[in-house]
């Protein structure tokens, strides 16, 4: 779905000026060095690109920030991947003794992907998306989110929009950035309920009782199932998915309202469960509704520590989309759709500036130390970018807070002795 | 010696106070000399056991009636502790209580030295010994539990009774087997979820802010965790002292051997290739691949394309029966290209991956097969995954759909079905083999697809692969005199099987 005004020719005249003037350095530079608390973690953060004829180049490691920026706009890689913190800088990797070298922290990561939901929308399929079926994207956001804070006990973590079909979660906490793998794949299995590939068909099975991980995950599904599933996707009135549900265990008795069909599945569970209560399968039109909606993780992601995940406010070679984060306060209202794509922004940089906006940046100018700095700033602020760049300053800012608090406690600590 | 006078002399050791329980903890090495024949036998032993529990815990559901029988006898037999409440008095013949805690006190320490020296061994000694100590610790009287807690020191904050009524509710519906009435009796702990992950990865906890709330009758799950951490801390310890015990030359070959126990055959080795066409896998795929490779060969014909995990799994087994890197290459490009990836793509996205299976990139590990056990317990398929293991993976009616078409006969498609309800997947997979390949009794016990193939060619192709026998490592010996029976007999029928094709006979005799 490559947007109207984008099209990935123009992309390496495009990737100069992006990393030029708008993509910002100094929020990016902030959030990988973590208050500079732990010694060489921005240092020996694994960073790889990908270059024009999908060239990939994996290791590259920067000393500073302005390394960093140098970097890339040397290179302009079409896409930027986040790999793990190493015990040694990536880019000397070859010069220690091999298995020395080793992934010792990263953000804890979760990749959801539509691709993974195809056998249960019928909007699109494979790398397309629609606003029906975005749905599932916000449902996966809400769950997972309340389960990574309230049971996990997680607080800074970050939403970031793929440029195409999916979202990720970057999970910066401390505690979680020191996961272990083990650690990593179990909060993943705690996470899946939809379980077995092509060749399964019933994928989710609940048994007695429902663990309030997955009580609270279905108060967010009903939430969101009437309207999604039964109308936008309207599984249970085109044949080929009122098929499928069936399979699932049904019958309809000459019904052919959807919405009748629905309430008709909720009685036969709801009686099953007066009947036997120690069976299972009286659960299922809630497994239903967790088989339709409920969010697929690809665990392998989350599970590797050195594992590289798409880095926020990369550009989407395919779509021109930027990986922006997402403001889950209006995670209802967003729209991938609106998300600005590369070509976008560098025009609205072109377009003659409004007195206001002239008027503002005069006044980020008065201490100009560094002009060049401050003119970036200005950049994007110009463009449609600006908002999320203040989402993730937001983000930022919170984090810092906390390492705030440890600071002073460290230094408290050291006045006593 | 005689017997008393020796229990005295022990009582006055210390030694006896370290085997004052029956379940250990292993914190302290041995410190007395044995013979190299003990040790010998000691660590051989161990290994039996360590083994069987590997073994046991594919075919039965862990902390099973079956599972714990079946264990209990192995450890008899062997003459390690395998009953609680058993104490001198009662073993009447055959070693003391005290011997065999020694003994199991000992051969620890001494299999700790020789599987210290890689992540891989190091992962399979650790699980093996976790679910050893799960085992026995269960297999303790509350009271003993607590005892051992306090003799090694373990404490885990437990919360309060107002904390207790708030979380109530929660507590009740996170767990089966408690009730309201037994959350206010039983003490609950409460610990950081990374202390206890399999609670947490099965959702059979209750987890709120980061801390899992255990019940009592759950602790294991704690003690488990600090027994795996420590063993994991003192295997990385042991490590780095190994070149000290190498440099004895007594016993560096025994340590070197023992290592290689564990992993049965490796299938990985090269011999066979080139000794198979490409033209040959849609024939050989019918008659001779396992049925999770014949599923993963027929998706990649259907869709010309394999997920990550697909890849590795049937690529790996390719390069195991012998197909050649060139081949490789060649037959997943005219396989992909044939659906969404342009030559161009493949070379680009998915050669490189080839090529890293066969160790020519990245860092250059040559990748070995899949094991049934592997192919079974990690990475389960997931949506547009063919992968995985069919008997585990598949829904009964979708196994059931698939074994008719390739005409199983009723009578067996229950029979196998029946071993899948089960969970004995290997026994599923092997009773398959027997189907397909009119044999009563296959005469092994399958383990590997790649075993499956071998075998597969051994009955189809005669026997000319005596030869092999020879010098195939087996995994134990009642298995390997078992398929020499099977060879012997094959070869007596197999005189009049001589039109298989050149090309496998001859790979068969090269191995």
């Amino acid at each position: 779905m490559p947007s109207a005004d984008y099209d990935p020719c123009c992309l390496p005249d495009l990737l100069p000026l992006y990393y030029r003037r708008l993509f910002p350095f100094s929020q990016y530079y902030r959030w990988l060095n973590y208050g500079g608390l732990q010694k060489n973690y921005f240092q020996n953060r694994e960073f790889s690109f990908t270059l024009k004829d999908d060239i990939y180049v994996r290791y590259q490691s920067f000393c500073t920030q302005n390394e960093l920026e140098k970097e890339m706009q040397k290179m302009n890689p079409y896409k930027i991947d986040i790999g793990a913190v190493y015990s040694h800088r990536p880019n000397q990797h070859n010069t220690v003794k091999s298995g020395t070298f080793q992934a010792l922290e990263k953000e804890l990561v979760f990749d959801i992907d539509m691709t993974d939901y195809d056998d249960v929308r019928s909007c699109c399929s494979a790398a397309d998306i629609c606003s029906k079926c975005w749905t599932l994207m916000t449902i996966a956001i809400r769950i997972l989110n309340r389960a990574l804070r309230d049971d996990f006990g997680f607080q800074h973590l970050l939403w970031v929009y793929s440029g195409r079909r999916g979202v990720h979660c970057w999970v910066c906490d401390e505690a979680a950035r020191k996961l272990s793998v083990a650690a990593r794949s179990a909060v993943a299995e705690y996470l899946s309920l939809v379980k077995g590939g092509d060749e399964t068909v019933k994928k989710v099975v609940l048994t007695d009782p429902i663990h309030p991980f997955i009580r609270e995950s279905l108060t967010v599904v009903e939430h969101y199932f009437p309207q999604y599933a039964l109308q936008d996707q309207d599984i249970l009135g085109r044949k080929e998915s009122v098929d499928k549900v069936k399979t699932l265990q049904q019958d309809f008795q000459n019904e052919k309202k959807p919405e009748t069909r629905w309430k008709l599945i909720k009685d036969q569970a709801l009686r099953k469960q007066k009947k036997d209560k120690n069976k299972c399968g009286q659960y299922f039109e809630k497994e239903i509704m967790l088989q339709y909606c409920y969010p697929r993780l690809d665990v392998n992601v989350s599970k590797g520590v050195n594992h590289l995940l798409k880095s926020p406010f990369s550009v989407h070679p395919k779509t021109g989309r930027i990986s922006v984060p997402i403001n889950l306060k209006e995670l209802d209202k967003f729209d991938p759709f609106s998300v600005p794509t590369i070509s976008q922004i560098c025009e609205e940089l072109d377009r003659p500036r409004t007195g206001e906006e002239e008027e503002k940046s005069e006044d980020v100018k008065e201490n100009d130390t560094d002009a060049a700095e401050k003119r970036k700033i200005r950049d994007y602020k110009r463009t449609s970018l600006a908002k999320y760049v203040r989402y993730f300053d937001q983000f930022l800012d919170e984090m810092a807070r906390s390492w705030k608090g440890e600071l002073l406690r460290k230094s408290d600590l050291q006045k006593e002795f | 010696m005689e017997f008393l006078s020796r229990r005295r002399k022990l009582n006055t050791n210390s030694q006896t106070e370290a085997y004052g329980h029956a379940l250990q903890f292993y914190g302290q090495p041995p410190l007395e000399n044995i013979s190299l024949s003990e040790f010998e036998t000691f660590a051989v032993d161990r290994l039996k056991l360590l083994k069987t529990i590997e073994n046991l815990g594919v075919s039965y559901v862990k902390q099973s009636d079956q599972y714990i029988k079946k264990l209990e006898s192995e450890s008899k037999m062997l003459n390690f502790p395998y009953r609680s409440d058993m104490d001198d008095r009662k073993s009447q013949s055959g070693p003391s209580e005290y011997e065999k805690r020694r003994k199991d006190h000992i051969s620890h320490f001494i299999l700790r030295l020789a599987y210290c020296q890689t992540e891989d061994l190091r992962r399979w000694f650790i699980q093996q010994e976790v679910d050893l100590f799960r085992y026995r610790f269960n297999d303790l009287q509350p009271k003993q539990k607590l005892e051992f807690l306090h003799r090694n020191n373990l404490q885990y904050d437990t919360i309060g009774v107002e904390e207790k009524k708030t979380l109530l509710d929660k507590l009740v519906n996170s767990s089966y087997a408690v009730s309201g009435i037994t959350v206010e009796d039983q003490d609950f702990y409460k610990v950081p979820f990374q202390d206890a992950l399999d609670l947490v990865r099965m959702r059979k906890v209750y987890l709120k802010a980061g801390y899992v709330y255990i019940p009592h009758q759950d602790i294991v799950t704690i003690v488990l965790n600090d027994f795996r951490t420590r063993l994991s801390k003192a295997l990385a310890l042991t490590a780095r002292s190994l070149p000290a015990v190498h440099s004895d030359e007594r016993l560096q070959p025994l340590l070197n051997h023992l290592s290689h126990a564990y992993v049965g055959q490796d299938y990985s080795i090269q011999k066979n290739v080139g000794k198979i066409s490409l033209e040959q896998i849609d024939s050989l795929s019918g008659k001779s691949f396992p049925l999770c490779m014949r599923q993963l060969h027929q998706a990649l014909r259907d869709n010309h394309h394999l997920r990550h995990g697909g890849r590795m799994q049937y690529g790996l087994f390719l390069k195991g029966i012998g197909l050649s890197l060139e081949q490789a290459l060649q037959f997943w490009r005219s396989e992909f290209i044939r659906g969404k990836v342009d030559a161009d793509k493949f070379d680009k996205a998915y050669a490189y991956s080839i090529r890293h299976m066969f160790g020519k990139e990245g860092k250059r590990t040559d990748y070995t097969p899949y094991s049934c056990m592997k192919v079974i317990l990690s990475n389960p398929p997931s949506q547009g995954d063919h992968h995985g293991c069919p008997f585990r993976h598949s829904d009964p009616e979708l196994l059931k759909q698939k074994l008719q078409f390739y005409k199983v006969s009723p009578s067996g498609i229950s029979q196998i079905l029946e071993l899948v309800k089960g969970m004995h997947y290997q026994l599923a997979c092997q009773k398959y083999f027997e189907l397909t390949h009119n044999v009563e009794d296959a005469n092994f016990s399958l383990n590997h697809p790649n075993q499956y193939f071998i075998e597969s060619q051994k009955l189809l192709g005669g026997g000319k692969d005596i030869k092999r026998e020879i010098d195939t490592p087996q995994r134990s010996q009642e298995n390997s005199a078992a398929r020499g029976s099977t060879a012997a007999r094959e070869a007596a029928a197999s005189q009049n099987l001589v039109e298989m094709t050149e090309e496998l006979d001859s790979f068969f005799q090269d191995a």
